[in-house]
């Protein structure tokens, strides 16, 4: 197989050599120098032009129309859907601008596609051109910065709701435990010398708040409608945990306690029901039938999005959103760290 | 032998004695020649060679992880003929491998051919022709900055061969991920290699760009003042100047990383447990390390875009037969990216747990620099506009430069607004606006470059057919490859995933990865079409003629042999600046800079 292959390189090989000296015997022949830019390539390079820009163009909407539904559903937390609404203002700003400048360039190039006939206009510059074109993406960008501003100084602002929840994310190679701070509301203190086999995220174990601590794998509850405060940590590199339907995203950052908040505004249950999950979900479903899949169910998923090792594309976690009956049900059932580490 | 060096002293010596100096003349040996060359036209060829076998191995690299990442699970030959049975065991891409071949990928990418590769070969050709020297002011530093590049890269190509595979942290090279061996194999000896040879590569940088500011700001001919400077030589020097400032950063980045690899130093380490074991050091923070690396990382984008930028403002002016639009105004953008670029870092931070306040700031001077953007994409259509254009193949990458320029740039917009970016962070979105804006640019800017002063570099004409199809293929098949990455990080999709086959929210997706791949396969494909055109006309290319394209710049003033010092007898003196195509009241639609005004002609674009 291989003594094929090798003699039909060899085959080529010597079929091109051939062929470049025929070509390279005729160029002599001919006199013609072929690198040489003719009317008629230009005429022709002209037209490639457009029609690469309409073919640009065409691809581009048929990109959308086949693809922009397989985008996150909408968002499922407060300040996300506030996060969408600049996004799909912003978006149609810069598809616009990215048209409009793609169009001039190709039909630029191909209405003036040289001809020895023709000449140039000499145009060095001109202000008011170049002021228009400093003033008006300076004056968009400013609108930008603004909007942009605004929502991430919200964002970002300290979790202030008083019934808040304080939930930690611990990452390491290559899981995620989520920690509750049980019946008195605090958080216990950590400390990455304690770490062993029972006490996985380095309880402190001179401090008491840790005791009644809740940790949770695999999956964690969250109520609906309740601020969430994210303060996250990680063992040993630097993880990310990514929360794409809820428009949430922060590093856990080895000796650092990062922090993010958001409101979940939807229930697992509701989401499943959502039409535009619901046809999403249909699409994927197809696709795993196709393969033998059984089919699945909608699910929010926390994601490592910082490269970790290994395994970094399989370091997930399951975000169940209830109601608040379900959820402190839940809470209720999970056995205290204290307990469960006495047992060991 | 007569020394090759061509010092200022030197230069004075020849101007002023009218001494016809033709260093051809005396014998040189293959190894002074070709090996341990001084002469600026040489170093400039050995660095573009370089760099097209790294890009040919990074392009390589590329093909395996996409195979992977469409397919995934499949059994591919090609995976097994390149990889070995240790990282491509039945064909399958070992997941050590795939985070080893995305690392070394962007590394080489980004700083072997877009840095070394692009400033390297046209900062070296073009500075020495377009200013009017007769050579580097240090032909010496130049030639140690060529051989400190190549020893580099035969680090970073030899840590491929290595037990425990290369580097294989991200090209970003994070710590802790990249610091503790424990962490992940790359990070043994890997990492040490990548190390060493990025330390060598920033030697190599510096003495580079050195000389080029020197050679720029010292050894203009009589005439060539800064402002009739033609746009590419702006754009090196300022390339130049960002890498003078930036790189020494990265240095002292990497080297601390070296001391917490090795000397047990705890710069980027705190509260790590790994391995079993908690480990000692406490008090560093991997944040310093990101704000380190991002101060060279996002300067770096421009010094791969600029000269990029530089050689599309004289191919599209020479091409459109127009003078550059906004001759002032491009110097002025240059300017003021080169000055932006130093305070914009932290937009690559916004989700690691810097503060928001920071981020904010960060926000504000990232989007000023779309500002001075949008003025040179604004020109360089404007250039186009009313021309008579002359569609060479360097013209069609030109204008593929400024598409991609445009169509990435406007997903910077997005990026740069922090709270955009929370969802779109390290997602697929990011990946397809940096290659397309980044890579594509880039070496569509370096391809123009090639096509354009091919006959400089080799006094050969490269097949124009050949390189009308390379264009076509690449445009199309580029867009291919990034465009359709926006819509996978629009589903969430984060980057550096060696499958997305684990989470069934992605299973939607597959048709997405394939189109991607498939375009990537035969994109790469139509580079061997390039590959051939370039070694056939080295050898076998039509003889080229003095000035091919009627350019106006010094460089097609020079003889077409490769003679030491650029021209026989004196320097040309420069009249005018470098645009004076399809001056009304002249002949020919192009005045060269060597040509006096005439009486009562004004400079620099007015008439």
């Amino acid at each position: 197989m291989s003594l094929l292959v090798l003699l039909a390189i060899v085959l080529l090989i010597v079929a091109g050599h051939q062929l470049l000296r025929i070509i390279e015997l005729s160029r002599g022949l001919k006199k013609t120098h072929e690198w040489k830019v003719s009317d008629s390539d230009n005429n022709m390079m002209g037209k490639a032009m457009l029609i690469f820009m309409v073919l640009f163009f065409i691809f581009f909407f048929w990109q959308v129309g086949r693809w922009l539904d397989r985008s996150l559903p909408p968002a499922a937390s407060e300040h996300g859907a506030y996060i969408d609404t600049l996004w799909d203002a912003n978006m149609y700003l810069v598809t616009f601008v990215f048209l409009v400048t793609n169009f001039f360039l190709f039909w630029f190039a191909y209405k003036y596609r040289g001809n020895s006939k023709n000449k140039a206009v000499f145009l060095a510059h001109n202000n008011k051109l170049e002021m228009l074109w400093t003033v008006v993406p300076a004056v968009a960008l400013a609108f930008i910065i603004i909007f942009g501003l605004k929502y991430w100084n919200e964002i970002m602002d300290e979790a202030k709701d008083t019934n808040k929840i304080s939930i930690e994310l611990y990452a390491k190679q290559f899981d995620w435990t989520a920690r509750y701070a049980g019946k008195d509301g605090k958080l216990g203190t950590s400390d990455f010398r304690q770490i062993t086999g029972t006490n996985s995220v380095g309880l402190d174990s001179t401090d008491t708040f840790g005791n009644d601590d809740v940790l949770a794998r695999n999956e964690f509850h969250i109520p609906v409608g309740r601020q969430i405060e994210l303060s996250m940590r990680s063992r040993d590199v630097i993880h990310s945990a990514f929360l794409p339907h809820f428009r949430a995203q922060m590093n856990c950052v080895p000796g650092m306690i990062t922090y993010f908040k958001f409101k979940p505004t939807k229930t697992t249950a509701e989401m499943r029901k959502d039409p535009y999950t619901v046809k999403m979900m249909d699409g994927i479903n197809k696709e795993r039938a196709k393969e033998g899949k059984e089919p699945i169910e909608f699910d929010y998923l926390l994601l490592c999005n910082k490269i970790c090792g290994v395994s970094h594309f399989n370091m997930q976690m399951t975000v169940i959103v209830d109601n608040e009956a379900d959820y402190n049900a839940w809470l209720a059932k999970q056995k205290a760290y204290k307990t469960v580490a006495s047992k060991n | 032998m007569a020394t090759p060096t061509n010092t200022g002293l030197e230069q004075e010596h020849l101007v002023h004695h009218d001494h016809v100096h033709d260093h051809d003349d005396h014998e040189e040996s293959f190894v002074s020649k070709y090996v341990f060359s001084m002469d600026h036209k040489m170093i400039s060829r050995q660095f573009l060679i370089t760099a097209v076998v790294m890009a040919v191995i990074a392009m390589t690299m590329s093909i395996i992880f996409r195979l992977q990442l469409a397919w995934p699970g499949e059994k591919f030959a090609f995976i097994n003929a390149m990889l070995g049975d240790k990282w491509g065991k039945d064909g399958i891409l070992d997941p050590n491998m795939y985070l080893a071949l995305v690392t070394i990928h962007g590394t080489i990418m980004v700083f072997f051919v877009l840095t070394g590769g692009l400033s390297g070969t046209f900062s070296n050709l073009l500075i020495p022709y377009q200013v009017g020297a007769r050579d580097m002011a240090s032909g010496f530093l130049n030639m140690l900055s060529y051989w400190f590049f190549f020893a580099s890269s035969v680090i970073m190509v030899a840590s491929c061969f290595i037990n425990d595979g290369p580097a294989s942290a991200g090209w970003t090279i994070y710590p802790p991920l990249s610091a503790l061996p424990e962490a992940i194999p790359g990070s043994k000896l890997g990492m040490t290699m990548w190390l060493m040879s990025m330390a060598i590569f920033i030697i190599s940088s510096l003495l580079g760009s050195l000389n080029y500011i020197i050679t720029i700001i010292n050894l203009r001919t009589k005439g060539m003042k800064m402002t009739r400077l033609p746009l590419s030589i702006w754009a090196f020097l300022i390339t130049a100047i960002l890498g003078v400032l930036s790189f020494p950063v990265l240095f002292s980045c990497a080297l601390l990383l070296i001391f917490d690899r090795s000397f047990n130093t705890s710069f980027y380490l705190s509260d790590i447990y790994i391995g079993g074991r908690p480990l000692d050091n406490v008090g560093g923070s991997p944040i310093l390390f990101e704000h380190l690396f991002w101060f060279l990382g996002h300067p770096e984008v421009y010094i791969v875009l600029l000269p990029a930028l530089g050689i599309a403002s004289e191919v599209i002016a020479t091409s459109s037969r127009k003078p550059i639009f906004g001759y002032r105004a491009m110097i002025g953008s240059m300017l003021a990216i080169g000055f932006l670029s130093f305070i914009v870092w932290g937009h690559h931070m916004f989700m690691t747990g810097m503060n928001p306040f920071l981020g904010s700031v960060f926000v504000f001077t990232t989007l000023l620099i779309a500002i001075p953007s949008a003025v040179k994409a604004f020109n360089y259509i404007t250039t186009m506009w009313k021309g008579n254009l002359q569609f060479t193949p360097a013209m069609l990458f030109a204008v593929g430069l400024v598409s991609s320029f445009i169509t990435g740039g406007v997903t910077g917009i997005i990026l740069a607004d922090s709270t955009l970016d929370i969802n779109v962070h390290d997602t697929y979105f990011v990946v397809a606006h940096f290659h397309i804006v980044m890579g594509l640019s880039a070496i569509f800017g370096m391809f123009a470059g090639v096509y354009h002063w091919f006959p400089k570099l080799f006094l050969r004409m490269m097949n124009k057919k050949l390189g009308y199809l390379h264009f076509w293929v690449t445009i199309t098949m580029a867009y291919g490859v990034f465009f359709p990455m926006h819509f996978l990080g629009l589903a969430g999709v984060p980057r550096r995933y060696y499958t997305n086959s684990n989470f069934p929210m992605f299973d939607n997706l597959v048709d997405i990865n394939e189109v991607v791949t498939i375009c990537a396969i035969i994109g790469a494909l139509g580079q061997v079409i390039f590959l051939f055109n370039f070694f056939y006309s080295i050898f076998r290319g039509e003889k080229a003629p003095q000035n091919p394209w009627n350019a106006n710049t010094l460089e097609w003033t020079t003889p077409m042999a490769h003679i030491h010092g650029n021209w026989p007898g004196e320097l040309p003196t420069v009249h005018r600046w470098a645009y004076d195509y399809s001056k009304p009241g002249k002949e020919k639609d192009f005045v060269p800079q060597t040509v006096p005004l005439s009486e009562g002609e004004e400079d620099g674009g007015t008439h």
